[in-house]
């Protein structure tokens, strides 16, 4: 019809994910309106995520918002290649190949070198009783990068760039604040510059400044490194700020998503309408 | 430039009884290149829904809003996909809201420079662009890299106008974007309009004041009426 959104392609397209824990039955299988929210009462099984399709062009940031238990951190393990889902596809820069399908190895070079992920707890993302500059070492060698001087280099670069003293560098991630790990995190998720980088719930229970400052730093990352972004929050704000679009996320079913701004101003779902009438 | 046809747009409050609101319904107007339609009526009427229903803040109940982009074609703002919204945003269509948003933590030339930049224009040339706008416009040389969070409504009003025309968009959406400036400040900012509506721009605008309105606007719609009124008077009541 028109060419104003240039590349035609999708960064990344999720089609139709599911994620159910336990073993299913006729009466879940076949009529998802018998579960009780996620769970079947007749099986107890829990379909985390249900049916979730995404999509988001490159360089743009999709936001994915909900209370917990709605299925957001599943989805984002789905997206990293940490969780086996029931079914669903999933593509990378317009590619043919569902990287659900994909072999081991395969996998864990799409997770070293194509993702990136930041996890709320530090602990998740980071070997806290190693130095900081092996983190980051340690994605650039899994990437394949053999070069010492090379990855010194990179890292310098990667901590000069998220604001931590290159004389910390031999400091376990352990003997910093939150708001630092949660730099040193990043540093590591976009060392091998990847195109697609995951945030899940980064700066929830960081002081509001350091808050402030870790917000600052995702902007100008999105800014400069031209990077898809898939950033969950359960804090509109932080979406507000960060997302071009949104997607609301319950009982493992995205009921609404649109232009941000949308969501907040014209939202359409009773649920979204109790989200939004309860931001401060 | 600008062709609204029957458009309408109703809001359903799932969570006050399922309550329906009718914004507005039946708008019907055109504003072509270089020419300013002012849209007037009492407070409440569904102005600044109209200008929203028109960016895609609110997507419109019914109706149609073909918009003649630069780059695509004729495209129907009420029916497009987020993508060509935003695409659209970036490139073509400008707003100035009635209520600026102030992002925290970026300074008043960085708000301008930012969109510049992300269309490829060189950092410096950005910065000469954003410099000569807020000259322009009066904003005291001592705020420029200051975070506008602090400003004055009226130095925050300016700083939302120049933030909405420095891509030089093709489409521009006002409301009130006069409101709450004092008289030499608000010279300027209708002399910048002007100058913007000559090099061809279509503008759709929301006018409190009745210089702003007879300075710029070309023609009327009143809401009340739903129709096209003589240009002169109607600021909004």
């Amino acid at each position: 019809m028109n060419n104003i959104t240039g590349n035609p392609a999708f960064a990344l397209e999720l089609n139709e994910l599911t994620v159910r824990y336990g073993p299913g039955c006729p009466s879940c299988g076949e009529s998802p309106e018998s579960l009780d929210r996620n769970r079947c009462p007749v099986c107890g099984s829990v379909w985390a995520v249900r049916g979730v399709s995404l999509r988001a062009r490159e360089g743009e940031t999709l936001g994915i918002v909900g209370e917990s238990g709605s299925g957001k951190s599943t989805l984002m393990r789905a997206l990293h290649l940490d969780e086996a889902p029931t079914s669903g596809a999933y593509f990378l820069d317009g590619g043919e190949e569902n990287l659900f399908g994909v072999s081991p190895r395969r996998r864990r070079y799409i997770r070293d070198s194509l993702l990136g992920m930041v996890y709320q707890n530090p602990y998740l993302g980071l070997r806290m009783f190693f130095s900081s500059g092996a983190n980051v070492a340690e994605k650039l060698i899994a990437a394949g990068s053999r070069n010492v001087r090379g990855m010194t280099e990179r890292a310098e670069y990667l901590f000069r760039y998220m604001e931590i003293p290159f004389s910390r560098v031999k400091e376990p991630p352990r003997n910093f604040s939150g708001g630092m790990q949660q730099r040193v995190q990043i540093a590591k998720a976009v060392a091998n510059n990847p195109p697609v980088l995951l945030l899940d719930e980064v700066t929830t229970g960081l002081d509001l400044s350091v808050q402030a400052r870790v917000l600052d730093l995702i902007k100008r990352v999105q800014r400069e490194f031209g990077v898809t972004m898939i950033v969950v929050s359960h804090d509109l704000a932080v979406v507000r700020l960060l997302a071009d679009r949104t997607a609301v996320m319950r009982d493992g079913v995205i009921i609404e998503q649109g232009l941000t701004d949308r969501i907040l101003e014209d939202p359409r779902h009773v649920y979204t309408q109790t989200l939004v009438n309860s931001m401060l | 430039m600008l062709k609204i046809k029957e458009l309408s747009k109703e809001f359903i409050m799932h969570i006050q009884g399922g309550v329906r609101i009718t914004s507005f319904s039946g708008v019907s107007l055109e504003v072509g290149g270089g020419s300013l339609l002012a849209v007037t009526g009492p407070s409440g009427i569904g102005k600044s829904s109209l200008l929203k229903c028109v960016y895609g803040t609110y997507r419109p109940t019914s109706g149609s809003v073909l918009y003649e982009s630069g780059s695509g074609g004729t495209i129907d703002l009420a029916a497009a996909d987020d993508w060509e919204l935003l695409a659209l945003r970036r490139a073509e269509i400008g707003y100035v809201s009635q209520f600026f948003h102030v992002l925290p933590r970026v300074s008043a030339t960085e708000i301008l420079t930012e969109p510049l930049i992300a269309r490829g224009v060189p950092a410096d040339e950005a910065g000469e662009t954003a410099r000569a706008l807020l000259r322009r416009v009066g904003l005291d040389r001592a705020l420029w890299e200051m975070y506008p969070a602090t400003f004055s409504g009226g130095e925050k009003q300016r700083l939302n106008i120049l933030r909405a025309v420095v891509t030089r968009p093709r489409l521009l959406l006002l409301d009130e974007p006069t409101a709450s400036l004092d008289r030499g400040y608000k010279g300027r900012v209708i002399d910048l309009l002007l100058e913007i509506k000559s090099s061809g721009a279509a503008m759709l605008g929301v006018f409190h004041d009745r210089d702003a309105l007879s300075a710029l606007a070309d023609s009327r719609y009143d809401m009340e009426a739903g129709r096209l009124l003589p240009a002169g008077g109607g600021a909004t009541r």
